[in-house]
């Protein structure tokens, strides 16, 4: 397949409680190939998320769909596996026994010998070989995003998907899980789509960048190329020539965005008293 | 008192210092206690009040203080056979309610048709006080034991039912998120999920439900029974003997502390720590 993930025209509306429509997103179309890390951006609210969850299968299209590796996404799925911002792990399990939970679940035709390796080699993977006894009320955020990171990758999906996952974060952590988020990308080559408001970490870690316009009814603005090749290590990459060309298209096409939306504002009585 | 150390107890300090400590933590609540007693004395000694002082109670029930455990039979035993009676009560009345109220809280959560079904039946029966069942309970059952038993059922069955219906309402959507995208069966989201993250809401039904019991039993008893607390008391004061019923309530404020404490520690021990 020359196109992993397929985003075919996608809208997504809802009804407002004033009876008119909501229009959250509108035509999105997007290609992605397999092995790609991509990037997807734009100021709060503009839909990103609703669009990752869509391709997740956690929410359905108004119309278009999604398409992975030649299926139609339906529903929710381990193949179409996500990290959320807020971690999601289960209180009450330690470490090792949330990562198993997934690892038991969708690996349960493996022998349990060689699920409890998987389980150990991923907490390993992430530097908590330590603490995988450790309940989540006992780690740092910094180490519960990498417990979730472990589940994620644990399950070997098709598609990774990572909802602002370091935004709870400190901005000294953020830059180590980045840096080693980006290490195990290069590594295991996993399809990634993932959301993000920080431009230099979208530059560090994807190979394009989506940029999407304001909502109401956010379409897709512009798209970037990454072109810093797999290898980038994060304190040169500043260095490169055109890393501040591109970080600067990206804060320009962002704050083209909030001045818009200002517009928009401001427009508005203007418009009540027309209809 | 001034407090030459802040450190909490350690069991491997000094005696002295450990008697210290266990002094400090209990000096508070014995003010408390103490100036109950002095303001119940004071009142004692009103003129023409029937209320004997704490003195008198003590001297008057000694023989009841002393030895809880005599059984002369009939109605004449001792505080111990008492107490073991409305715990009985309490105990079968309390396990029906638990074992019908926690199916049905996770019924009414999970399914929209029986929560509306049945959501006005428990708002209309809720505010029915206890004692309101006994008559009916007693024209249906015609027996003391199995009336009393209803309506402890009745009344411990509701705080039940409404925290864990609270408590599978209030799961973060984190959780169920997590399940969808593990595609875990309904079994599997039940067991390894659900329950886990309610559990700290039921349990709070749970110790709720336990009070109210014990409220409820002795109201029961004090119509009903010819055994238990509530009936001692109701005997006591047919024959005028208000040192035995204050003496009574003093019991069942500490038998109910000590029920308190035991679903508190329960709790403590099964809920899942975070």
């Amino acid at each position: 397949m020359q196109n992993f993930v397929t985003i075919h025209g996608i809208n997504k509306e809802y009804p407002a409680p004033n009876g008119e429509r909501n229009v959250i997103l509108k035509d999105i179309y997007l290609e992605i190939k397999q092995g790609d890390f991509v990037s997807l951006i734009g100021h709060s609210g503009c839909g990103k998320s609703t669009l990752l969850n869509m391709i997740a299968g956690m929410e359905k299209p108004s119309s278009g769909y999604v398409e992975v590796d030649g299926t139609r996404v339906k529903r929710p799925g381990a193949e179409r596996m996500m990290v959320f911002q807020n971690y999601s792990l289960l209180p009450w399990l330690s470490a090792w026994d949330n990562v198993a939970l997934a690892v038991d679940k969708v690996l349960s035709h493996k022998p349990k010998v060689e699920r409890d390796r998987i389980v150990a080699a991923h907490l390993e993977m992430v530097g908590l070989k330590d603490a995988a006894r450790k309940k989540p009320g006992q780690l740092s955020g910094g180490m519960k995003q990498r417990v979730a990171l472990a589940r994620a990758l644990a399950i070997k999906p098709k598609l990774l998907l990572l909802d602002e996952p370091f935004g709870a974060l400190d901005a000294l952590t953020r830059k180590t899980l980045q840096a080693e988020l980006m290490d195990i990308c290069n590594q295991a080559h996993i399809t990634t789509i993932m959301v993000t408001h920080d431009v230099d970490e979208a530059l560090l870690l994807s190979d394009r960048v989506v940029m999407l316009n304001n909502g109401p009814a956010a379409t897709i603005g512009q798209i970037l190329d990454v072109p810093f090749g797999r290898s980038r290590i994060p304190s040169e990459i500043v260095d490169h020539p055109l890393y501040h060309d591109l970080r600067h298209e990206l804060l320009n096409f962002l704050h083209h965005q909030q001045q818009a939306q200002y517009k928009e504002v401001e427009k508005m009585p203007i418009l009540k008293s027309a209809a | 008192m001034v407090l030459r150390s802040k450190r909490p107890l350690a069991p491997n300090k000094k005696p002295k210092q450990f008697v210290w400590g266990i002094l400090q933590q209990i000096f508070a609540p014995l003010c408390g206690i103490a100036s109950i007693l002095i303001l119940w004395h004071l009142m004692s000694l009103t003129p023409d009040t029937s209320l004997p002082s704490p003195f008198e109670v003590i001297s008057n029930t000694w023989g009841l203080i002393v030895d809880p455990f005599f059984n002369k039979g009939g109605l004449n035993k001792g505080f111990f056979w008492l107490i073991l009676a409305s715990l009985k009560r309490v105990m079968f009345g309390y396990l029906i309610a638990v074992l019908i109220g926690i199916p049905i809280g996770f019924l009414i959560s999970l399914n929209r048709f029986l929560r509306e079904a049945i959501d006005p039946v428990i708002q209309l029966l809720r505010p029915v006080a206890p004692l309101a069942w006994l008559p009916l309970a007693q024209a249906i059952f015609l027996k003391p034991n199995p009336s009393a038993i209803f309506v402890i059922t009745i009344t411990a069955i509701w705080p039940i039912i409404l925290n864990t219906a609270l408590g599978v309402k209030m799961v973060p959507k984190d959780y169920t998120n997590v399940s969808k995208i593990l595609e875990l069966s309904f079994f599997e989201n039940f067991y390894k999920v659900l329950i886990p993250a309610t559990l700290p809401y039921i349990f709070t039904g749970l110790r709720i439900a336990i009070g109210l019991s014990w409220l409820a039993v002795v109201a029961a008893e004090m119509l009903l029974s010819d055994d238990g607390l509530g009936f001692f008391i109701v005997n006591a004061y047919n024959n005028s003997n208000i040192s035995e019923i204050i003496l009574a309530i003093i019991y069942l404020g500490i038998v109910g502390l000590i029920l308190d404490k035991i679903m508190s520690y329960i709790a403590f021990k099964v809920t899942p720590q975070e």
